[in-house]
């Protein structure tokens, strides 16, 4: 066991150094700006005292080492920042309680787990079902139908799916809402019914890669001689694959569902402004249209993060359930 | 909650039909072995594709307007559907008729073994690249002409609030929306195609030179794109845009072509490791070997030794590229930070135009213009994609 300890260990030792360079990358781009922030914030006709002003109060009078340091520190300290248009709204307007970068993404970010929890309830069972499916009925008619659906699903823009889901959900049966307006103290209930649209569409969207891989899985190992014995023996075909192939299948399947369930989270930024799900996505989206450069780079942060984080638990799942990993010579 | 009910009850009764119709399957042919070796799910399954096939059938038939006048949007849509789905089958088989007996013995061979879907991709390509070469040609009008009519109906019938010489309607600004959906084709592909060889120029050399030279440049370069690639793309596209839009100003242009940098570069890093990994496999052969003794140059080992051997893999990784690409630039362009304008393109359209999705009770034409727009960028990808599986099924003789 010391062994799969410590492979976990240096995995999540590289995970960290990794974040730690992507941090580096996210702060010198956003170093990039051409002008900066003091100027930005003030927009046109700001007179330079105010800018001066402001350079200090946001430390942009230092060495840019320094101010990263300072900036990751924050970060690691759960300090984000204020966001700029809040700057901006308080500098102008005055008064009123200073909105954080956090009070901000913390609620949306609940939000996009739920959204991405309800997706990855529907989808994965689904995905599964319909890979083995696939497999067991290989070549038949079925195949070749979900083989020319998940392929379609999969190349679709996530817009086109969900307006066609909204067009026959919401607009010509109406079903489920087709904005998913959602506010603090929902019922579990309502809100899933809120949220079911936008999860139905990633659903899709993840679905068939899923799928395609689970089958893919098991028919590779379908060749292999112990499978052929499984047969021999005269067991029903359902059997041979859910008993024999199945558990051999799962380090690239569990494999492939982590994967997926990091790309929902760049899937969800499209999908989010579709369906105007108050989640962290539509946050990140909006910073980026009024250049609020806190919130983006936090949201960056987290996007890079989770899907760093998700990735190193792909990982670490495959080495866990595959002994040649877990023992290297 | 209605719908749901009566979905599981059809469900179920497809269950006892099936069970039925092999019960009757056996007793009638004397127990063939066809009906007697059948499991429960394929039976289930028999039923069900008949009762789709007989509820698709039915439904087609049924009136596009009620007694009141009204057109009912459902089967308007659906029919749409059908006659798409049966056309471009039939025009795909045709198109595989026609390159079965005209061409060279290699394309008729290649043809000959071609599934309907590749075919059907191989169409839908080159009707997309004829229309985006010749754009200016077949657009009625100018991509960012404007009009008197503003928000002009689609049919053309000025009874409805059409216009006959705007076949799909005007847009809020009085643009006509066919030439943009046809300019669109050739801004948004072209944009799309562009990026795309950018980032294999970039990606693929490196690639191959990391492959060939190894040591310290190939550690370099493999750690950076690792670094690269640990960011989920749409979201460093989103970061890198937000600054780029800082650097291009009020000129929008330039922002269009920032974009066109940012993605490949992004796109490159996967084109990278696609390339630095079949380099590798081909470094290691013999023939690198005696090129290297003989003398040869970089230049030599990369293009006439290791660029022809790699070419399979990298063709197919193009296909899967561009689709990538252009649903990022369609995405962005949706998200309102890509394309700009007055360059028509679809993602833009598609946002555009979204809110008339909710007027399909009434006017269902008018309500299917966003899925148009968003319809043309799913067929490319899809046909590209078609065409891509196809390659890729052929070149690995996977049977099963």
């Amino acid at each position: 066991m010391p062994g799969v300890l410590k492979i976990i260990l240096q995995r999540l030792a590289l995970g960290v150094l990794t974040l730690f360079i992507v941090s580096i990358v996210i702060f010198t781009a956003v170093n990039m700006l051409p002008g900066d922030f003091a100027e930005l914030i003030l927009g046109q006709g700001a007179t330079p005292e105010a800018v001066a002003s402001i350079r200090r109060d946001l430390g942009l009078d230092q060495p840019a080492l320094t101010r990263y340091f300072e900036w990751l520190g924050d970060m690691l300290t759960g300090n984000l920042g204020t966001s700029f248009a809040q700057l901006n709204f308080q500098t102008n307007m005055g008064g009123g309680e200073m909105k954080t970068v956090v009070s901000q993404i913390a609620p949306r970010f609940a939000n996009t787990m739920f959204l991405a929890g309800v997706t990855a309830a529907i989808a994965v069972p689904f995905a599964l079902m319909l890979g083995i499916l696939s497999a067991l009925y290989r070549n038949s008619v079925f195949d070749r139908f979900t083989n020319i659906f998940t392929l379609s699903s999969i190349s679709s823009p996530e817009f086109f799916l969900a307006y066609i889901l909204i067009l026959f959900l919401a607009v010509l049966n109406p079903i489920l809402p087709s904005l998913s307006n959602i506010y603090e103290g929902m019922g579990f209930g309502e809100r899933l019914q809120k949220t079911l649209l936008p999860a139905l569409t990633l659903t899709l969207v993840v679905t068939a890669h899923m799928m395609r891989m689970t089958r893919a899985a098991i028919i590779n190992l379908l060749a292999s001689p112990y499978i052929e014995m499984a047969r021999l023996k005269g067991m029903s075909p359902m059997r041979v694959i859910v008993k024999h192939a199945l558990p051999n299948a799962l380090a690239p399947i569990i494999n492939v569902i982590a994967l997926n369930l990091a790309y929902l989270i760049t899937g969800v930024v499209v999908v989010e402004v579709v369906f105007v799900y108050p989640g962290i996505g539509q946050l990140f989206v909006d910073a980026v249209k009024i250049r609020d450069i806190p919130v983006v780079q936090a949201c960056c942060l987290i996007f890079a993060g989770a899907y760093i984080l998700l990735n190193l638990t792909a990982d670490i799942l495959s080495v866990l359930s595959n002994p040649r990993l877990r023992h290297p010579k | 909650m209605t719908t749901l009910l009566y979905l599981a009850a059809a469900l179920v009764a497809c269950f006892l039909l099936g069970w039925v119709m092999r019960f009757a399957g056996q007793s009638l042919t004397g127990n063939k072995p066809f009906f007697r070796d059948m499991p429960m799910a394929v039976a289930f399954g028999y039923v069900l594709g008949a009762a789709v096939l007989l509820f698709t059938l039915w439904y087609y038939f049924q009136p596009t307007v009620d007694e009141n006048g009204v057109p009912v949007a459902g089967v308007m849509f659906f029919r749409w559907a059908v006659q798409f789905f049966v056309i471009s089958a039939l025009a795909a088989w045709l198109f595989r008729l026609l390159g079965r007996s005209v061409g060279t013995d290699g394309s008729r061979k290649l043809f000959r073994s071609m599934p309907l879907t590749a075919s059907f991709g191989i169409l839908i390509i080159l009707i997309y690249a004829f229309v985006a070469i010749f754009a200016g040609a077949i657009a009625p009008y100018g991509q960012a002409e404007v009009f008197q009519q503003v928000n002009a109906l689609p049919g053309g019938d000025a009874a409805t609030g059409g216009n006959p010489d705007h076949l799909l309607g005007t847009d809020q600004i009085g643009r006509d929306l066919l030439s943009r959906l046809i300019y669109g084709a050739q801004n948004t592909v072209g944009i799309a195609f562009a990026t795309t060889l950018i980032a294999f120029l970039l990606g693929g050399s490196l690639g191959f030179l990391a492959a060939t030279l190894q040591g310290w440049l190939d550690q370099v370069l493999s750690r950076g794109v690792d670094v690269l690639m640990a960011i989920p793309s749409l979201i460093f596209a989103l970061l890198l845009m937000t600054i780029a839009s800082a650097w291009a100003g009020s000129e929008k242009w330039l922002l269009t072509v920032y974009m066109v940098l940012i993605i490949a570069l992004i796109d490159s890093t996967r084109v990278y490791r696609l390339a630095r990994a079949v380099g590798l496999n081909i470094v290691v052969m013999d023939y690198i070997e005696a090129a290297k003794l003989r003398g040869e140059g970089l230049p030599y080992l990369i293009f006439k030794e290791i660029l022809p051997n790699a070419y399979a893999p990298l063709l197919a990784e193009f296909g899967l590229r561009f689709c990538f690409v252009f649903l990022t630039i369609a995405s962005l362009s949706f998200l309102g930070v890509g394309i700009q304008p007055p360059l028509a393109d679809w993602g833009t359209m598609v946002r555009d135009l979204a809110q008339f999705i909710n007027f399909a009770a009434f006017s269902p034409l008018t309500a299917a213009l966003p899925l148009l727009a968003a319809g043309a960028i799913a067929l490319l990808t899809v046909a590209v994609n078609f065409v891509v599986d196809w390659m890729l099924h052929k070149s690995s003789g996977l049977k099963e």
